[in-house]
This record gives C-alpha cells, structure tokens and sequence, in this order.
C-alpha cells in the first residue's frame, strides 16, 4: 500500500492555477522528491497533504487518511519540517523535544532523538542560542519525536552553507534507514540526487517527469558529438549516436585527417532538469 | 487533561521566562498602583483613596494581561509560525487554547494577589469585602479580556505592531474608565466614550464586590455588557482568526 497517493490535484488561489492536475504516489519507506523552481507549486502541494490547505478537485490519500479532514489519527503519525516556522526561543532544546514528545500517544526518546539530530552538546541551550543550521536540527528532532512513519519535509536545507547541507544530508539519509517514508521538496537538483529513490519534476503546477534520478535523464536519448574542425567547435546532436559516430570518423579516416577533441556526451541530470523546467519550452 | 496540564507548564514556563512580557504584564500594574498610590494619600469620593486605585489597577491589569499580553502571544506565535506547526500535531486547537487561558488565568490571579498585598502592606487598604465575588471577578475579567484579546489578534496583521496597537487601545480605556483615579471632572464627551467601554462596567462590578461586599450578579446591567465585549471579541475571532503566519 502506498504512503501517498495524489491523483488529478488542482488549486487555486484568486483564479491563478497553482496545481494543474498533479499525480504522484509515494512507496511506503520510499524517500520521494518533489522538484521544480520557486512558484512551480511544490509547497501548494505539500500542504495540502500536511492538511494546511484544501484541494480544489483531485483525490488525496495519506497513510489512507483525507488530510483535508486532518483527523488525530493521521496527525499522531506525521512530521512536519516547514520552511518557516519558530519553536519558543525560550526554552531549551529538551525542553522542545519535551513539549512536542508530550502531543503525542507513543514518542520515542527525547535524548535518543537529540542525539539523532546532533544536538547532544546543545541540550540544554536556549533555542535562541542556536544557529540556523541548528535550529533546523531542531525542526527536525521535533518532527521525529513523535516517531511518525511519514516525514514531510519542505525545502530542508535553503540557506544552508555547504557544511551543513552535507550534514543535513546525512540525517536525512538515517530517515530512511529508520524505515520512514519521506516527501522531501527542494529546488536543488543535487540535493534531490542525493537522497531521493524517485523525484518528480514540478513545473507551474504540473508534473513534467517522475522516476528515479537515473531515470530522468535516461529518458532522454539524444546525445551531443563535439569535435573541432579547423579549430572551429562542431556540435551534432543525435538519437542515434553509434550511427552518427561511424559515418563522422568513416569520413575523417578516408580524408586522412584527425577529428580534434572529439567527445561524445551525454546530457548530465543537470542539462535534462533544466529543459524541463525551462519556460521556453513550456507544454 | 494530561496534555492540557503539560501544554499550561509549558505556557508558566515561556511566560514567566520572557523578561519583557513578565515586566509589562506582571509588573506593570503593580508599579503603576504603587507610584499613584503614594500620589493619593487621602480619600475619594469618601473612600480611601488606596482601595478606589487597587480596584481601579485590578481592572487595568485584567485588561493588561487578557486583552493586550494575550493579543501580543498570540500575533507573534502565529506569525513565527509556531501555531502553524502545532496544528500538525495531535494537540487540539481545543486543548491549547484552553491552556493559554487557563495560564492567563493564572498568571493574573498572582496580580491580584500582589495587588492585595501590595495595598495592604504598603497603603493600609483593605481586603475584599466579598472574597468569593473578588475570585469569580477575576475571572469575569480574563474572560471578557481574553475574548477581546482573541479577537485583536485575528485583526492585528505584524507581530512588530502588536505592542503598540494594544497599548494605544488600553491605556485610554484605562484612563477613560477610571483605573487611574476618579472621571467625575472628565468633559461629557470623553464620559460618553467611557460609557461604552467594557472597563467602565467591570469597574463598577469589582467596585461593588470589593468594597460594598455586592455579589458579583449585582448588577445585571454592567454584567450583560461585560459579557457582550468579550462574546463580540470571539465572534470575530471566529471569523477571522487564522493559525498560518501572513504570505510572505
């Protein structure tokens, strides 16, 4: 049974389109990804499942529950990681896990938790002490307190120094051996390669491409020949490279001459992303 | 219940941790009972000048405390975003709520507590002549307050303003309604705009329980309008008031 199913998902806000028909599902201990740039209608989409906003049309299932109806039962069983939210800059980093361990039937250990999120040493400073980086150990800690099965988690590292999003990586990565199921969005390409099993590209509202990271860009068959002809840079893109490739060197061998920093390439992830989210080459 | 009880340490905790909320909704009302209670030191209108204030600084710190710290908590939580955060957990809006009343609750009858032994101790004014009644007006008064509260803070739109919007509201009340001292001399028009004000009638209910021994039912009159405000506060909290932070 999936964690997440979302069929045909529409929003809007004042008659602007936010969500075109969305559909996606997500595998139970599956760690999903939703990308796209700002404004595409990820954190639309997401808080609708976390239960924050209603759907226009569409069908909405978490852990078989509507979250439109944001019933105590679905709530015992979330985490919540938003992209702005404070936690009382008064009270100590137990005492949040505290706080939050007590809204819930079954928490796992407040220490077990602090120690998961790295903030051993910082258990009892103010939050106000903490930096942002700590602060969204906090978020997170908090979010697991609960021991929930599925963890949302909205645009996790923006802002972050490249330290820390590596760090923030790796906690995110012990989600998933702790078998839970995470929705994680992001604008960051590599941040999705690195911990999503599958990604769905969003843009303005809609899916453009869902499959795992490899996937996306094995989608794409065209490959790019660059060579230099008399020092000029000579680029043939092809579907069919082996072909192509024979009759470029067939030609250069029997004029005898050398094709110069001949490469074949084939489209990183990187150029695959960005042609689907480019507006140009909107559907 | 277990959960409320754990919510409302957690509010005692914040509350009483937060030196600048603690300072002016705490302390504030006792300061100001003690400067004009050194200023009057005789009677007024025939009683001592000491009991007329405390009633008077009992009514401006219901005000202080409901109306303006709850306002104050609540814009900033929700525009920090913590209320959006709670509601994904399994805490009631229900039970949360009841928390933060019951900690205002609280937290204001330790002011009238130290309102009383301020004025005892230091102005030699009296105790409540109807104990019960002075008990059941403290809470008459955080919950017309709060009621109003709730509501300013589904109007109030930045946690930046929020301070000032509030006390631009209730020091004139204050002021108007006699919790610094008689309004006999005040001109007709500013009384008419007392007459309206939610503090002028608890004024006269705690009036009447603490000095006249009334019961807190006394006056029916002034009750239906206390009443009314704080009804009049929820309903527009009920229309408005929301857990998401403004779009940023």
């Amino acid at each position: 049974m999936s964690a997440i199913v979302v069929r045909d998902l529409r929003k809007s806000y004042d008659g602007i389109e936010a969500l075109r028909g969305v559909s996606f599902e997500v595998a139970r201990g599956e760690v999903f990804g939703l990308l796209g740039p700002n404004g595409a209608g990820k954190t639309t989409a997401v808080e609708i499942l976390e239960g924050y906003r209603s759907r226009d049309e569409g069908e909405v299932s978490v852990l078989g529950h509507d979250p439109g109806h944001a019933p105590r039962d679905l709530r015992e069983r979330i985490g919540v990681v938003l992209q702005h939210s404070e936690l009382s800059p008064l009270l100590t980093v137990r005492e949040v896990h505290r706080l939050f361990a007590g809204y819930y039937e079954r928490p796992r250990d407040v220490d077990d938790v602090i120690e998961l999120v790295g903030l051993a040493e910082k258990r009892d400073a103010r939050v106000r002490t903490l930096s942002g980086g700590q602060k969204r150990r906090l978020d997170l800690g908090v979010a697991l307190v609960g021991d929930p099965d599925l963890v949302f988690l909205d645009e996790p590292t923006t802002g972050f120094d490249p330290a820390a999003r590596r760090s923030a990586w790796e906690m995110i990565r012990s989600l998933r051996e702790l078998g839970k199921t995470v929705l994680l969005t992001t604008h960051y390409l590599d941040e999705a390669q690195q911990l999503a099993d599958r990604v769905a590209v969003i843009r303005a509202g809609q899916i453009v491409r869902t499959g795992a990271p490899a996937e996306l860009v094995g989608g794409s068959r065209t490959a790019e020949i660059r060579f230099r002809r008399n020092g000029e840079l000579v680029v043939v893109e092809t579907d069919e490279p082996t072909r192509v490739l024979n009759e470029l060197t067939a030609e250069a061998l029997a004029d005898g001459v050398e094709l110069e920093r001949l490469e074949v390439r084939r489209p990183t992830l990187e150029d695959v992303y960005l042609e689907l989210v480019d507006e140009e080459s909107a559907p | 219940m277990t959960m409320l009880l754990h919510q409302l340490s957690f509010e005692q905790r914040v509350f009483w941790r937060s030196k600048e909320a603690a300072v002016f909704v705490f302390v504030f009302p006792l300061l100001l009972y003690a400067l004009l209670g050194s200023v009057y030191s005789d009677e007024i209108d025939g009683v001592p000048a000491a009991d007329v204030l405390l009633a008077g600084l009992f009514g401006y710190g219901a005000a202080n405390t409901a109306f303006a710290g709850l306002a104050i908590i609540l814009v900033g939580r929700r525009e920090a975003g913590t209320l959006k955060r709670l509601r994904t957990t399994p805490l009631s809006p229900a039970t949360y709520a009841a928390a933060v009343l019951l900690s205002t609750l609280v937290i204001f009858t330790l002011q009238a507590v130290a309102l009383l032994v301020l004025g005892g101790v230091v102005f030699d004014a009296s105790m409540p002549a109807n104990w019960a009644g002075f008990a059941g007006a403290i809470v008459l008064g955080v919950a017309c307050f709060a009621g109003l509260g709730i509501g300013a803070a589904a109007l109030i739109r930045s946690a930046e303003g929020v301070s000032a919007v509030v006390n631009v509201v209730v020091l004139p009340m204050a002021f108007l309604s006699g919790s610094f001292g008689p309004t006999r001399d005040y001109p007709s028009a500013l009384q008419a705009v007392a007459d309206v004000l939610p503090l002028t009638y608890f004024l006269d209910v705690v009036e009447g329980v603490y000095l006249e021994g009334d019961s807190l039912f006394a006056q029916p009159g002034a009750l239906a309008v206390i009443v009314a405000w704080g009804v009049l506060g929820l309903a527009v909290a009920a229309r408005r008031f929301s857990w998401m932070p403004r779009e940023r």
